[in-house]
């Protein structure tokens, strides 16, 4: 069976940045005038040339996202298991050669965060880890899936790839989305940024959303963390992958988001900075390049920031967000993955959603509907 | 008056609950609507708790809900969804959604008619949101459906009626009440699904997504009365050319 990698090798990056920074004010007029937009629309759109066009990206992207998810934004935390790792990634908090202690939480830690989790009115939960093969494994993940299932609606993990039996075997178990971020499209970057470890294996990663969707996985989330690259180019080929998952696996839903790398103690400086306005512009584009896909965003973004992008196209957003294993109440003083921006509790975002005449969703599905 | 099953209607705008900024807004224009069938998607309500923020705002007598299977795959699915519907909400109606397809939603014929067959059997009042296909309503009706709720347009698209054609032909030869489902995003395009014959519609997002929800939900539901009365009353039929003269016939009266 093929998969992305045949088409992601018919694409050379240094071309593919080439003809985005050459599109010009008519390419994207065209884009903005078009109603069924294609890949070349999209690099128009995410082009420099793209800029003073933002305003009317911004009118287009809220309308259509109206339309489809209505006045809602749907409301999830992330729970860190484990900071254990045996990889060593440049930008990350959990790489392998920082000197930070490591822990896994046990059952009885993980049912203290949950406490606090449901607390703060959460039924979605985003579980993280770091990749510790011979710790935390697809066993690990059953207890945990089995433990937390009756307190959640809907389960996600941001936790290393997996193998596609892996994936079948965790389904009954209550997992519904899992996000596999690619880091960088860029096949030379990414091992320099992953020189050691089982995520330096860049196709076997390249490859995980075709092992998601072979194993029938209900939503899966890509993106790239911004920072490491251009972030025009590796937006361009998410949309790319986005644009091959949906037609290949077309009872999957997907989300996207758009990490930009934050600091960490002793971390990585980015290579390519990205401003606000360009955050917008790439979220904008992908709302008109997809109405259907799901656009999150995290607590790496910053008050303001946060406030004005929940009318411009994401759907869903997380709020008091802990990065470090035991951070809710287990041990909250223990070393983060990285330091978030926007610091409010659940119940102040919610407020802010309110305000703008949005519906805070805290539960938009339901595990009891996944009979499998 | 509308007679599903065993329930009559006043009203033949149907309606729905999501995409509202608030279940106070949603609640202030479903009471605009006057509608008295109100869908609300079992993934969105917490059946566990008896003070679901959606179901209190529902919580009205003439407002009879109607739980929908919305993000199940396949009939098991849907069947084991609409018994835990039956079993906390204690209605036996239920609004079949079947869509594999999350990009599209679109309906699956297949599933659909398998779940229908057994829900019917279980004595379930089965309304399954399907494709404008004419055969399948028929094979529905055979299954024990109680209506069915052909698609305008894509759901939450607003595009209006771009099957027309094969409603007509549905409305045409059901034995069964037809509830136009998705698409009407306009109170005229409600208004003209009643004229052509439909017996209800059901609308959601044009309503909720507008800027003043509670006006919108009155004008659904003073065109869908306009177009019903339209329809009772018969239309003219539509003539594309002047008939005052019979240019091949008139030889037979000189």
């Amino acid at each position: 069976m093929t998969n992305f990698t045949d088409l992601f090798e018919s694409c050379n990056w240094n071309e593919t940045s080439k003809s985005i920074y050459a599109k010009t004010s008519v390419d994207v007029e065209r884009a903005l005038n078009s109603s069924q937009r294609t890949l070349e629309d999209f690099k128009a759109l995410i082009s420099p040339a793209a800029a003073p066009y933002l305003e009317q990206m911004a009118q287009i992207s809220q309308q259509l996202t109206l339309k489809r998810f209505g006045k809602a934004i749907q409301m999830y935390v992330p729970l860190y298991l484990s900071n254990e790792c045996n990889n060593i990634c440049t930008y990350c908090g959990f790489s392998y050669d920082n000197k930070v202690r490591r822990k896994t939480l046990s059952p009885i830690e993980i049912m203290q965060e949950v406490a606090v989790i449901k607390d703060m009115g959460y039924d979605h939960v985003l579980l993280v880890t770091g990749e510790a093969n011979q710790t935390v494994h697809t066993e690990y993940f059953k207890k945990v899936l089995e433990l937390i299932k009756p307190h959640f609606s809907h389960i996600s993990m941001e936790v290393q790839p997996l193998d596609t039996e892996d994936y079948k075997e965790l389904t009954p178990y209550g997992l519904n989305t899992v996000l596999v971020y690619q880091e960088t499209y860029h096949q030379d970057d990414y091992k320099k940024h992953h020189p050691k470890g089982k995520k330096s294996n860049f196709q076997y990663r390249l490859e995980t959303p075709d092992r998601l969707g072979q194993a029938g996985i209900h939503k899966m989330g890509l993106g790239v963390l911004i920072g490491l690259e251009d972030w025009r180019t590796d937006s361009f080929f998410t949309a790319m992958h986005l644009n091959y998952l949906e037609k290949r696996y077309w009872q999957s839903k997907y989300s996207i988001s758009f990490p930009r790398l934050r600091p960490y103690s002793g971390g990585l400086e980015p290579k390519v900075v990205m401003n606000d306005k360009e955050l917008v512009q790439l979220i904008c584009a992908y709302r008109l390049f997809n109405e259907e896909v799901e656009l999150s965003i995290s607590t790496r973004e910053s008050i303001v920031f946060r406030n004005n992008i929940v009318k411009l196209g994401v759907t869903s957003i997380s709020a008091g967000s802990k990065t470090n294993p035991g951070g809710y109440a287990v041990e909250p003083q223990s070393l983060e993955q990285f330091e978030i921006s926007d610091e409010r509790n659940a119940k102040e975002i919610a407020q802010m959603i309110s305000s703008q005449g949005y519906e805070p969703v805290w539960k938009d599905w339901d595990v009891s509907l996944t009979k499998n | 008056m509308l007679k599903i099953a065993d329930k009559t209607f006043k009203s033949r705008l149907f309606t729905g609950t999501g995409k509202f900024s608030s279940a106070t807004e949603m609640e202030k224009a479903l009471l605009a609507s006057e509608s008295e069938l109100v869908t609300v998607a079992l993934k969105r309500v917490d059946l566990k708790d008896n003070e679901d923020d959606i179901l209190i705002h529902l919580n009205h007598s003439h407002i009879n809900l109607l739980p929908n299977t919305s993000g199940v795959r396949n009939a098991k699915e849907a069947i084991f969804a609409a018994q835990m519907a039956r079993e906390s909400l204690e209605t036996n109606w239920i609004k079949l959604e079947i869509h594999p397809d999350p990009k599209y939603l679109m309906p699956d014929p297949i599933e659909t008619l398998k779940a229908t067959e057994e829900l019917a059997k279980l004595g379930f009042i089965v309304l399954p949101y399907i494709h404008a296909d004419p055969v399948l309503c028929k094979r529905l009706e055979d299954a024990g459906t109680s209506a069915v709720m052909p698609l305008g347009s894509p759901i939450g698209s607003n595009k209006g009626l771009k099957t027309i054609d094969f409603l007509e032909i549905i409305i045409s030869q059901s034995n069964v009440p037809v509830i136009i489902d998705a698409g009407i995003g306009a109170p005229s395009d409600a208004a003209k699904a009643m004229e052509i014959g439909a017996d209800a519609v059901l609308v959601n997002t044009a309503i909720a997504v507008s800027q003043h929800p509670e006006q919108m939900a009155r004008a659904f539901k003073i065109a869908v009365e306009a177009g019903r009365m339209a329809f009772e009353a018969k239309l003219g039929s539509v003539n594309l050319h002047a008939v005052a003269s019979s240019p091949l016939t008139s030889f037979l009266d000189d």
